[in-house]
């Protein structure tokens, strides 16, 4: 049998940022999409990066292990879209989990549901599931594509009782109204396995990346969103009983 | 037992402790673990916020005055030369300054004139030629001492700066005397046990060893009869226990006050006197006599006289370890052996004093961190940490195994047992620079001396790993034994000429003496010698065939990524140089030990070192203590906290110092995260046998500020190698060095 390689960007060893606790964070190489915003334009490509097995991963990523177990914390593979590499995240995972580690994927659920992903669930103890925007058509004036895959997705988390914290971009003049913070409330309401929406408020952080890639930033002139705004959106979460993260309020 | 001793014992448990001086056991029988979290604690009162801004006001004169307030002229200082002085008589609770007014600084002559002539004239001080005149002419010092029986290979070191800081112009300090007993036993009872113990010789043959004990210990008893003189003026009577906590903390800072008007110590830290002091709190608040706001009232006025000791130093001094530190390190917290945790609502209290008075550098916070602390105080020490940057963390449960549980901090990450153990400090050894000497045959890479011993150069066009490690080991075996030399030297006559009679009295009789030496550099010599394993590294060499510069062709790995190819030789390296040390006789038979340490100096030895095989270029700053290079740890935080807490402490003993800079974002997106993340951090690192941290949360763009608008930070405080400085007080060449060092973010 060939042995199972993953396309890796880069490691970083003290993620605070995507998933509970200090976090060994992964990001693959490869993305399908090409949102405007995406801070990490590095990683689309399908054939850069690193190719890597998952027990090199392991060995090194089980030496931070001691910083797991204290803050409750484990491994997030991110990118990229690391559901592209469905096959190398499944020996990854099941890998970490016979180490006791927990594990995350952060994802735009932009991919086909198929055997192969359904594997990588079985071994995932938490999903962060990226919502762009619920209008199909907004969302593929943003990313590419319209989504649909993401919200069947969400469905198959449902049915396979995987924990979700769902993912909320705040861009403003796209996604920052009150109205459409309701419309995403009431929508991911009716999901058990939603435990919270994490509110990340849009950056130009990844800005200069587009420069050094000689691509042009399209959200020129947006400002982030004030912290006004992402107080008044937590509030209309919360009124509705949902959870809400970060946004720096 | 007289009744002022029936009164002030009243309630305490245990027997042991009354029989014999045994603080550690008092403690144990009576102090109250608290498991609880910060919210007990008390706000400052209006009576400290006024005399802390009074203080505060007088702290910014002594900036505009260049540095230094006011000075003695004419008065030798010592324990009981001054009379009462007071910052506002009516408003103290604890009082006792070094000298007749605040911040004025005393004379201490005995460590070195020089060192007292120099500052006299930078800072312009008429200095009274009475006093020039009984040390130049009729009385010698440890500075003289030393020069005249240095060998002059040592001297050649001290010049290139192979060795540098070396305690022999000045008080060699890192001494913890226990100033507990002060308070515990009051004067008379610790003056009848000295009399005791040198009554014990009396029919003994004197012999050389005899004679200095007997000497020593007239000395100790002299100077607790001047504590009662020193505490007599200020109308306090400190001859029997102290009955109220008020009392035992006064007592406390009297022992205190003794040696740092006896001492000008490189470093003069405090012990650990938190959780003594709480059996006292404890019982004056169990009894209705005490409410938590006066008990907070208390510890804040005892650090702000903390806050305010200060020694009379060069400029130079001062710039080589950044402003005007003195290493008032307290010790908080750890496990107790039996298993309870040593936390104790003082310790709370005296970590508050952050929030009460704003961040400090001095008192020199210092947390025993252990896995076991209770949650409680963990959080609150690293919510105090997120908000001030003045806390620095050491493993109590790699420490307790050594030390026991009743050990302190000295200075930066020296761990001693409490009135049991003393150092005889040495400063550092320049290991970057020995490599060079290594690779040139004992040249000096800078001036081209021959200051080693003349071997045999490496003359080929690339390094070659085999031979350099060879070489390079050669050469550290002449450098440490011509550093241990200089040590016995400084230490013989630092004990004939500036003995510690204060510090001392308040030991025990037989105790552990170490000889503290330490290395700097370390990070420049392990990602060298990677270089030259890794990738190929071709040697420059100028017209006289000095080796001055190295290019690298290719890649290699870096010290602080956690990567064992290069952190193994780190690793060995330690070892390698202990070693080294442990070969040669020392003074007095003291235990040999040593730091990966360098406190600010980081920035002086770069200057003085020429081009590294590692591509650090000649004169830019090593990294500080035992840190990866700024910059070369890439991987993140934990890869780098991973690095460093590889290094042996069995072979580094006197401290393994990591200084880490976060910005809070990083940190995780709330307050609540941040702390969990951080208590996370300091419990993984301490689990991996990771000795020391300082911690430094915020961002760069705040020291940016700061560099330009001073004025708008009077209190920023930034950890440092060990300690803590005022950030505004750095040089700006320092402010710089500070804000290059690697700041863990992640920009996702």
């Amino acid at each position: 049998m060939e042995e199972i390689r993953g396309r890796i960007h880069s490691e970083e060893s003290a993620g605070t940022v995507d998933g509970p606790g200090l976090r060994y964070v992964v990001f693959t190489q490869g993305c399908p999409l090409r949102c405007q915003y995406c801070h990490n334009p590095d990683t689309w490509g399908l054939n850069g990066g690193k190719l890597i097995t998952p027990q090199d991963l392991i060995d090194r990523i089980v030496k931070y292990k001691d910083f797991m177990k204290f803050s409750n914390g484990g491994v997030t593979v991110s990118g990229g879209e690391p559901l592209i590499q469905p096959k190398f995240v499944t020996e990854l995972f099941k890998g970490l989990k016979a180490e006791g580690i927990h594990t995350a994927v952060d994802t735009a659920g932009h991919i086909d549901f198929s055997k192969d992903i359904e594997e990588v669930l079985k071994y995932t103890d938490l999903v962060l599931l990226d919502i762009k925007h619920l209008d199909p058509i907004r969302c593929k004036e943003l990313t590419g594509f319209d989504n649909l895959r993401t919200l069947r997705f969400l469905d198959k988390l449902e049915d396979m009782r995987i924990k979700t914290w769902i993912r909320y971009v705040i861009v403003p003049t796209f996604n920052d109204t009150v109205e459409y913070a309701e419309k995403l409330a009431d929508y991911v309401k009716k999901y058990k396995t939603v435990e919270l929406v994490e509110l990340l408020p849009y950056h130009e952080m990844g800005k200069f990346k587009w420069e050094n890639l000689g691509l042009k930033y399209r959200l020129q002139g947006i400002e982030p969103p004030s912290k006004e705004t992402v107080k008044a959106i937590a509030k209309i979460f919360n009124a509705k009983g949902i959870k809400t993260l970060g946004g720096g309020i | 037992m007289t009744d002022k001793t029936n009164e002030a014992w009243n309630g305490f448990a245990g027997e042991k402790w009354k029989k014999e001086v045994n603080v550690r056991d008092f403690i144990i029988h009576n102090y109250t673990p608290y498991e609880g979290d910060d919210s007990f604690l008390a706000d400052a009162t209006s009576r400290t916020t006024k005399i802390w801004n009074e203080v505060l006001g007088l702290m910014k004169k002594e900036i505009a005055n260049g540095g230094v307030l006011d000075s003695d002229t004419k008065v030798i200082s010592g324990i009981a030369s001054h009379g009462a002085g007071y910052i506002n008589k009516n408003e103290e609770i604890i009082v006792g300054l070094q000298t007749d007014a605040p911040l004025k600084r005393a004379l201490m002559p005995y460590g070195g004139y020089k060192m007292v002539k120099d500052s006299c004239e930078a800072y312009g001080i008429a200095l009274d030629p009475f006093v020039t005149e009984v040390f130049t002419k009729y009385r010698k010092t440890h500075n003289d001492g030393v020069f005249d029986a240095y060998t002059p290979e040592i001297r050649a070191c001290r010049k290139s700066g192979i060795v540098t800081g070396l305690p022999d112009a000045y008080g060699r300090g890192r001494i913890i005397g226990d100033y507990r007993r002060v308070a515990l036993y009051g004067i008379d009872r610790l003056i009848a046990e000295k009399e005791m113990e040198k009554a014990i010789s009396d029919k003994a043959a004197m012999i050389e060893d005899t004679i200095r004990e007997r000497e020593e210990l007239s000395e100790q008893i002299k100077a607790l009869k001047e504590m009662k003189a020193m505490a007599a003026a200020y109308g306090v009577d400190i001859s029997k226990p102290a009955v109220t906590a008020k009392e035992a903390v006064q007592w406390t800072y009297f022992g205190y006050l003794a040696a740092i008007k006896d001492q000008n110590g490189a470093a003069m830290s405090l012990g650990r006197v938190s959780t003594f002091l709480d059996i006292y709190f404890e019982r004056d608040i169990k009894a209705g006599t005490l409410t938590e706001s006066q008990a907070q009232e208390i510890m804040d006025d005892f650090i702000v006289k903390l806050r305010m000791v200060r020694f009379l130093r060069t400029p130079d001094y001062n710039s080589l370890f950044s402003g005007d530190p003195v290493w008032v390190t307290e010790s908080i917290g750890g496990m107790a052996i039996d298993g309870r945790t040593l936390v104790t609502k003082n310790s709370f209290r005296v970590l508050h004093t952050l929030n009460n008075l704003g961040p400090a550098p001095e008192p020199n916070l210092t947390v025993l961190w252990s896995e076991h602390l209770p949650k409680g105080f963990k959080d609150f020490c690293a919510k105090v940490s997120i908000d001030t940057s003045s806390i620095q963390y050491e493993n109590d449960d790699m420490m307790r195994e050594f030390f026991g549980d009743d050990y302190g901090i000295a200075c930066c990450v020296s761990p001693m047992k409490i009135g049991k153990q003393m150092q005889f400090f040495g400063a550092r050894a320049n290991l970057a620079k020995t490599m060079l000497y290594a690779i040139n045959g004992g040249k000096d890479e800078k001036s081209g001396a021959q200051v080693g011993p003349m071997f045999e150069p490496i003359t080929s066009e690339y390094l070659n790993y085999d031979e350099v490690v060879a070489k390079f080991d050669e050469m550290m075996e002449w450098l440490a034994q011509t550093y241990v030399n200089a040590l016995n030297i400084i230490h013989f006559m630092h004990d004939k000429y500036s003995y510690e009679k204060s510090l001392m009295a308040l030991h025990d009789k037989d105790i552990i003496r170490t000889l503290g030496c330490g290395i700097a550099g370390l990070s420049v010599v392990a990602d060298s010698l990677s270089a030259i394993k890794f990738a190929k590294v071709k040697v420059i060499r100028n017209e006289e065939g000095l080796a001055v510069d190295y290019a690298i062709e290719g890649d290699y790995p870096k010290y602080g990524n956690n990567d064992e190819r290069v952190d193994d030789i780190a690793v060995a390296v330690v070892k390698k140089f202990m070693d080294k040390i442990r070969k040669f006789p020392t003074y007095r038979h003291a235990v040999p030990t040593q730091s990966v340490l360098t406190i600010t100096s980081n920035v002086v030895y770069g200057k003085k070192t020429g081009s590294t095989p590692d591509g650090r270029k000649a004169g830019v700053p090593f990294a500080p203590g035992a840190n990866p290079l700024h910059g070369r740890d890439t991987h993140g935080a934990l890869a780098s906290l991973m690095s460093v807490s590889k290094l042996p402490f069995q072979h580094a003993q006197d401290g393994i110092s990591n200084t880490f800079s976060i910005i809070p974002n990083s940190l995780g997106k709330d307050k609540t995260t941040q702390v969990s993340n951080l208590t996370a951090m300091l419990d993984g690192y301490v689990a991996n046998a990771g000795q020391h941290l300082n911690v430094n949360v915020f961002n760069r763009e705040t020291l940016l500020d700061a560099m330009d608008h001073p004025e708008n930070y009077p209190q920023l405080t930034v950890r440092v190698s060990g300690y803590a400085v005022n950030f505004i007080k750095l040089t700006r060449e320092q402010q710089e060095d500070v804000v290059s060092r690697t700041f863990h973010e992640r920009i996702a």
